[in-house]
Formats: C-alpha cells, structure tokens, sequence
C-alpha cells in the first residue's frame, strides 16, 4: 500500500531474538516415542523460522524423564551436523532452562542460531508424584541422610506434588486471610474455560465450580480438576542474534518476536524451605530481576503463562510475579483480572491444569504460546493487540525460570 | 500407649529422641543458627560447618496443612499432612494426629504439640516409632 519500503524495526545486534516456533498438541501418543515427538517439533520450528539445522550453531534439549542423549538422538533425525549439543534436566524448568541454554550461546557471541527442543513422553503415569515410595524394610535400619528405618512420605507429612503444592497454597492463606477453597477452584475454571479455545491443550472441557470443587479429593484443597494431567508432547524454538535477523527479509523480521529477558533463579536459604519447598522467594527474585532487564513493569504485560500445576500454586503466583497487591491474590482471581478478558490474562492456554504438562516440553511451550500471541497468529484464543508477555516456570528442588517476550517494533 | 521395652523401639527418623520424653534434635550452625535435620557437609545458609545439637520445642502452629487422600502405597488415607513452625521458630514437616482428617477439624493457625507413635514392628520385633503434632 505503501510507496515507500516501511520503516525497519528497531534490532539491536546484541538483541536475541525468537525466529520458530512450534508445539505439538499436547494429550497421549502410544504409537510415538519421545525422539519423534522432539524431532517432529524441531523440524517445524525451523521450517517456521524460514531456515534448517545446518543454520543452527547449537541445539539445546531438555528432557526430564527416559534415558538421556536426547540432544543427539533428536540430531541423529534431523542432521547430524557436529554443532555443541546440550542434555539439559531441571526439574519442571528444564524446557526453561534448554531456552536459556541456547539463549547463553548467542549472548555470549558463540552461536548466531540455535535450537531449543523440549520434550516428554509420560503416558499413563498418574498424577505428577502422586504416587511412588520406598517399599518397606523388613528389618528396621537407619538408612539415608535423615537416618530413617522406612520411608518417611505419609508418616512425616507429604511428599507428594498435590500435598506440596496445596500446602503452599494454604500457607499463602495462612498469610493472607481471606484466601479460601473457593478462590483455588475459581483458578481451575479459568484454565479449563480457556482450554476450550485451544487446539493444542490435551483437555478442551468446561467445568461448573460446583464439579470442580466435587471432584475427588486429591490432596485438600487440589481436587483431581485442580491438578495438572501426565501426558506426552514436545515444542521447539529457535532464536537468532539482532545482528543476524537484520540480514534476514523484512518478513521474517516481522514475524520475530525479542527476548527482552531470560533469568534462572534457584532457591536462596530460607529457614522453612529445609523441610518444605519454597517456591516463592526464587520466583519473587526471578520477578525482580526480569522486570528490571526488560525495563517492563507487571501492569505492561498483556498476558502471562506461569506453571499452574496445581490451582494452588497459580494462586500465589499471581503474588509472586507482581500482578496483583501483595497479599491479594484472592481478590484478584475474583476480580476476574487473570480470565482472558481481564486486565492480565493469565494461561490462555489452558495452563498445565488443562493444557498438560509433559514435563521437558512445558518451558518451551510457554514461549511458544505467548510468541504466538504477540505475532497475532493464535487464532479463536489470540489476546488481540498483545505486545509484551511472559513466560513462567517452576521446578521443585527447586528451579524457576521467566522470560519475558516483546513483538518487534 | 508405647511398648515398654525401649531397646526395642528405633526412631523413625534419627532425628527425632524417644524415650520419656521425645523430642527432635536438630543441627544448628554455631555461625548463624541455621536449623536442619539431616546430615550436614555445610550450613545452606552461610556455609560454615560447624554445628551444635539443639533441641526443638514441643509446642507450635500449623503453618500450612494438606488433607492427603492419595496417599503412598501402605500409607492410610486420608491423613493430614502440615508445617509446623514450633515456638521457637524450627519449621518442621510432620503429619497432624489424633485429629479427624478433614478440613473442618484443623485450621490455619492452630496450637499443636508433638507426640509420638508406633507405625510398625519388623522382622527381629524392633519397633518403629514415628512423630506428629497434635492438638493442645
Ligand atoms: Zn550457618
């Protein structure tokens, strides 16, 4: 329309920047096996970022469970073209940290492109640590770092996912009074209204808070409709240098979209922690720190995913990251500012609640959602106008990583 | 309620003291102060390692709590699992007893005391005795 060319955005050399992404849906694939999964992702990430792996300088794979090498399994489909190849775990932030992996590579002027890929395959495993304890001794000998004769999940407390993460919710409501059962499950419909707009989400189902808070109890407050499925799934990314997108079409340049922040925490010393996961401080500090590097602000964001693997645990990250008062992140669910036509849409997605949550993918799925948001390319669930969005994960052990993504200029 | 026969009794966990009256030891760094039950190299907060034995109070708060109905295998269902900040100050990861396992019979904030009990006997008639906190 325009006689003149339009003015080139505004890349920075030293900026990084997504130039593909992909996800497959995530739910259940018993004729794959986890190398397809990361395979088929990888190649439809570079093939939406215009180029192929021999452009890529490092290939970076994050994969909890299975049996290792994933990196160069995953390279032994597609190319094996001799680039530094990385195994990354980290808990739930492993994809995070395979992101960030590769993001280092470039900053650190080693790699113009590199590849992101995770993965998991979980099949029908139950809930994510649900189950699962030492079998018991016949003979009564102190074993381990705390001397104990038998195992200790159920007797000293919990140590399943569910009961950990409820028992942060309830000490969030210990804090906070006003917080109650009602809040957390509001959480669940959220996510699972939302899911219903995604094609990629494992569950597309509506629930009435009346079946949400009906469901099986799972570990109070976490209903079964509270908690994040197991399931299988993969996503890729792959980032590129400023200096190189510049010599990239006008085109591609649109649709790329720049890390404006890439921050890792782990867990600082705090007294409670030694005994029950603290998964505020880390991600409080992550917060901080991503907010100051990307010179934006919670109120700039116009959406965010953030690791909902329990309804309990969206809940105080909502306090965490700064998107509501400290100490009112019951007021702001029942405000209605986390749904999709709130002021901070929160898990468009679906959320791990309903989306799923194959581990190794979720961190990279994250970036995949909010890219795909900010190019305007996401369809019935798109946020219109989105320009500045958020990616959150959290591992227990623990891990946190945030990313904040900017559409180009 | 405990057998009598206390050469055949073993804590569940090395921390925890039974005899006349039980109690849990913890590791406190000599540096900062910094508690832990398990076996230590270093202190997580300050790095030194040097530490001392300290005893934990008795008495303290439900800091967070969990009514777990899927439980470990062998574990009964539903229980209540929780934190508890003792009054001075230690966190500790226990379950709550001697209290119905349901959200109405415990709540945020309520004043708990630790006690102990058998879980189980093994093969040699060694039994294992366990802690939890219950309502004062
Ligand atoms: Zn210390």
């Amino acid at each position: 329309m325009a006689a003149k060319k339009s003015p080139k955005p505004n890349i920075a050399d030293d900026s990084i920047w997504v130039l593909g992404t992909h996800m497959t849906r995530f739910g259940r694939y018993p004729d794959k096996d986890s190398v397809d999964l990361a395979s088929t992702s990888a190649i439809a990430a570079l093939q939406d970022g215009g180029v192929t792996i021999h452009d890529m300088d490092v290939l970076a794979a994050g994969c909890l469970l299975g049996q290792g090498g994933m990196a160069q399994r995953i390279q032994k489909q597609i190319g094996q073209t001799g680039i530094p190849a990385y195994n990354v775990t980290n808990a739930c932030a492993t994809g995070a940290t395979a992101i960030r992996t590769v993001f280092l590579h470039i900053s650190a002027g080693e790699a113009d492109m590199g590849i992101a890929v995770g993965v998991e395959q979980m099949g029908k495993m139950g809930l994510l640590g649900g189950a699962g304890s030492k079998k018991e001794k016949k003979v009564f000998e102190p074993g381990g770092r705390y001397g104990a004769v038998t195992g200790i999940d159920g007797y000293l407390g919990t140590e399943g996912m569910p009961g950990v993460f409820a028992q942060a919710g309830m000490e969030y409501a210990h804090d906070h009074s006003g917080v109650d059962f009602e809040q957390f499950a509001r959480v669940a419909y959220k996510n699972h209204l939302h899911s219903t707009l995604n094609p990629l989400a494992q569950y597309r189902k509506d629930f009435s808070m009346e079946e949400i808070m009906g469901a099986p109890t799972m570990s109070y407050p976490n209903t079964l409709l509270m908690c994040c499925p197991t399931g299988d799934g993969a996503a890729a990314a792959v980032l590129v240098s400023g200096e190189r997108l510049k010599s990239m079409p006008r085109r591609v340049q649109k649709r790329a979209v720049k890390i404006s922040a890439s921050v890792l925490t782990s867990d600082p010393y705090t007294e409670a922690s030694q005994v029950q996961p603290d998964v505020n401080t880390l991600t409080r500090n992550a917060a901080a720190q991503a907010y100051e590097k990307a010179g934006v602000a919670p109120e700039d964001l116009d959406l965010v995913e953030l690791h909902d693997c329990f309804a309990t645990a969206e809940l105080i990250h909502y306090d965490n990251l700064g998107l509501c008062e400290r100490g009112g992140a019951g007021d702001f669910i029942d405000s209605g500012a986390p749904f999709r036509d709130g002021r901070t849409p929160v898990n468009v997605s679906g959320g791990l609640i309903s989306k799923g949550h194959p581990i190794g993918a979720t961190g990279v799925a994250n970036i995949f959602e909010v890219t795909t948001h900010l190019r305007g390319e996401a369809g019935d669930r798109q946020i219109n106008g989105a320009k500045v969005g958020l990616a959150h994960v959290i591992g227990l052990g623990s891990a946190c990583g945030i990313h904040i993504l900017e559409k180009a200029a | 309620m405990v057998s009598p026969t206390p050469s055949a009794q073993v804590p569940l966990v090395d921390y925890l003291r039974i005899g006349a009256r039980p109690y849990l030891r913890a590791h406190e760094c000599t540096s900062c102060g910094a508690r832990f039950f398990d076996r230590r190299v270093a202190c997580a907060s300050c790095g030194k390692q040097e530490f001392r034995n300290a005893r934990v109070k008795n008495s303290g708060h439900v800091k967070a709590f969990s009514i777990v109905h899927r439980a470990a295998p062998g574990i009964p269902a539903p229980y209540v699992s929780a934190v508890v900040e003792t009054i001075d100050g230690t966190t500790v990861r226990s379950n709550i007893v001697n209290c119905d396992a349901t959200p109405e019979a415990v709540s945020l904030g309520m004043s708990v005391k630790l006690t102990t009990y058998p879980i189980g006997t093994d093969d040699d008639g060694t039994e294992a005795i366990a802690f939890g906190y219950e309502p004062s």
